[in-house]
């Protein structure tokens, strides 16, 4: 039996998290096909053959799946999962909203956001905001999952050859409908993607102070987050938010400043491989999981940063 | 309109849970249980609702052992009209509490029911999707802001690149995220008066709901511990270290 990968991407690219869950699928044993849901995604689908590892990827392009509404989705892939003995979705908003659905319309339990695959019924997940690990395992005859990227390597993105079919739309359900989007324009790298992090808490205080820390973002070709307390202080727009219910990521470095490390900051970043805390209270649990941890007032170490990076020769 | 509310009863989010030696889950002992947050976001939208005229009737309904008749006195205290308490001691899966909910959403007929994004305690972030797709519903998930305009709604989701607006049919269901208000504290009064408000109990088998379960927790483990580092004594040392060092920048 094999494995249907549903695509992360935004009509014009696939995006790299789409890589970890072809590796996640693989795991499971069986070939792996990549399905495209789409408006114009054609693009996304001849890189999605290139992936290595990939049998066969199905594209449905039609205007009715440019924004990925949930319902749509879910009757395009509810009778293609029957073909299959799992579907697997990276765990981001698109992810997280159209999955359940298709999980009850064929009458199974869903696994979230899994971390690591114990065999091909079980898996490991976080639960409680990361402070425990669940191994669970189903007994659904079609498993129908969501993947934290971070638990997975990234397939290569060259060197398969896979066919591509294209399928007809299943047609729009009309129950819900596109009105708008404000989406966050940044020559940053995306969270998820970015390779360094430098995130700001509650303790910059305001908005106004973030520049400071987008300009050793900017030294660093690095992504820009922020905790719950700033997001919900009004400092920064939601889709900064790193956290349990946030977004979840593993970059090379993560740099928090001003950030306490409250429980559910921590689950959102504790898989990172270097961590670096600047915060001026000693006792802020954030120290107790960074690598490099320096107590000082932020408004004068995140200047400080600057001036030091700029002095650094290139690598 | 009439108004579900789903509640569920979570340890509380100040709590830090321990794992049990044998590794058979997370001790529930003695912990303060509360009522999920985002639950909390659910019951205040559809308060605002009704004092704004919108709702008439606000029910707040829970599924799980007695001891959840207490989330759903909070629900009544924060302003709640009635109750309904849905009793199992059975391992809950969200796709049993959508199936138990579409039972109840058959016999009250609401317009909308809200439901919290997620749990904090297994985070699953499902119930809401489910319940959506067992009613042939449209659903709002992860939402910051709700308008209701000519029969529809519209309503503004937290998605990963920002905000999307969708339009979507009533009936509805919407799920909460966390920046769609701040849930108001029940006062002393209304705790009391909340004693005297009705909390109907039902059962998943009177709904005709099969609980068979489709997972099973083999275990359940502490994360691997990250260890605290080092403490550096100024920039110019930290910069030297995530360079020679760490090897990072």
């Amino acid at each position: 039996m094999s494995v249907l990968v549903i695509a992360e991407h935004d009509n014009v690219d696939l995006k790299p998290a789409t890589l970890a869950v072809v590796t996640a699928a693989t795991a499971l044993g069986g070939d792996v096909d990549i399905l495209v849901i789409g408006s114009g995604c054609a693009s996304v689908g001849e890189a999605a053959a290139n992936v290595a590892g990939v049998a066969k990827v199905l594209v449905a392009d039609a205007p009715e799946y440019a924004h990925m509404l949930a319902e749509p989705m879910a009757d395009l892939v509810v009778p293609l999962a029957r073909n299959y003995a799992a579907v697997m979705a990276v765990a981001n908003t698109v992810g997280k909203n159209f999955m359940p659905r298709v999980a009850a319309l064929l009458d199974v339990s869903q696994i979230s956001e899994i971390s690591a695959i114990v065999s091909p019924d079980t898996f490991i997940r976080p639960i409680y905001a990361g402070n425990a690990m669940a191994t669970v395992q189903s007994s659904d005859a079609i498993k129908i999952i969501t993947v934290r990227p971070t638990g997975f390597e990234k397939a290569a993105a060259e060197g398969g050859a896979a066919s591509v079919e294209n399928l007809a739309s299943a047609g729009d359900p009309g129950l819900s409908a596109f009105v708008g989007e404000a989406l966050s324009k940044s020559e940053r790298p995306e969270l998820t993607a970015a390779k360094i992090i430098i995130s700001g808490g509650r303790g910059m205080q305001s908005g106004d102070n973030f520049p400071m820390i987008e300009a050793v973002a900017d030294l660093l070709g690095a992504a820009v987050g922020a905790s719950r307390a700033a997001v919900d202080a009004g400092f920064v727009p939601n889709d900064y938010q790193v956290g349990q219910t946030g977004k979840v990521v593993a970059p090379e470095l993560y740099i928090a400043v001003g950030i306490s490390g409250a429980i559910q900051h921590l689950a959102g970043m504790k898989d990172s491989k270097v961590i670096v805390a600047i915060n001026k209270d000693e006792e802020a649990p954030i120290f107790q999981v960074a690598d490099y941890g320096l107590v000082a007032d932020l408004f004068k170490a995140v200047p400080e940063l600057e001036e030091e990076l700029k002095k650094l020769p290139p690598a | 309109m009439k108004v579900l509310v789903a509640v569920k009863r979570v340890v509380d989010y100040n709590v830090k849970i321990r794992v049990k030696a044998d590794q058979t889950g997370v001790d529930l002992s003695n912990v303060k249980m509360s009522m999920n947050p985002f639950d909390e976001i659910a019951v205040e939208e559809a308060l605002r609702m009704k004092e704004a005229g919108t709702a008439d009737e606000v029910i707040a309904v829970s599924i799980g052992v007695q001891q959840c008749q207490e989330t759903i006195r909070t629900a009544l205290a924060m302003g709640a009209d009635r109750g309904i308490l849905v009793k199992t001691d059975a391992v809950l899966e969200p796709l049993h509490v959508a199936k138990i909910l579409k039972a109840v959403v058959d016999e009250e007929q609401p317009g909308l029911v809200i439901l919290g994004k997620q749990a904090i305690d297994d985070d699953c972030n499902q119930t809401g999707q489910m319940l959506a797709a067992l009613l042939g519903w449209p659903q709002g998930t992860f939402a910051s802001e709700i308008e209701f305009a000519d029969g529809k709604a519209n309503v503004t989701r937290e998605v990963d690149g920002g905000l999307q607006t969708l339009k979507l049919n009533l009936p509805m269901i919407v799920t909460t995220d966390l920046r769609l208000n701040e849930p108001r504290y029940a006062s002393l009064p209304n705790i009391m008066k909340a004693k005297k408000k009705p909390i109907d109990e039902k059962t998943p088998e009177a709904l005709g709901v099969d609980m068979a379960p489709h997972l099973t927790t083999l275990n359940v483990a502490e994360p691997p511990k990250r260890q605290a580092g080092v403490i550096v004594e100024n920039v110019a040392e930290l910069v030297h270290k995530l360079r020679n060092e760490a090897g990072v920048i």
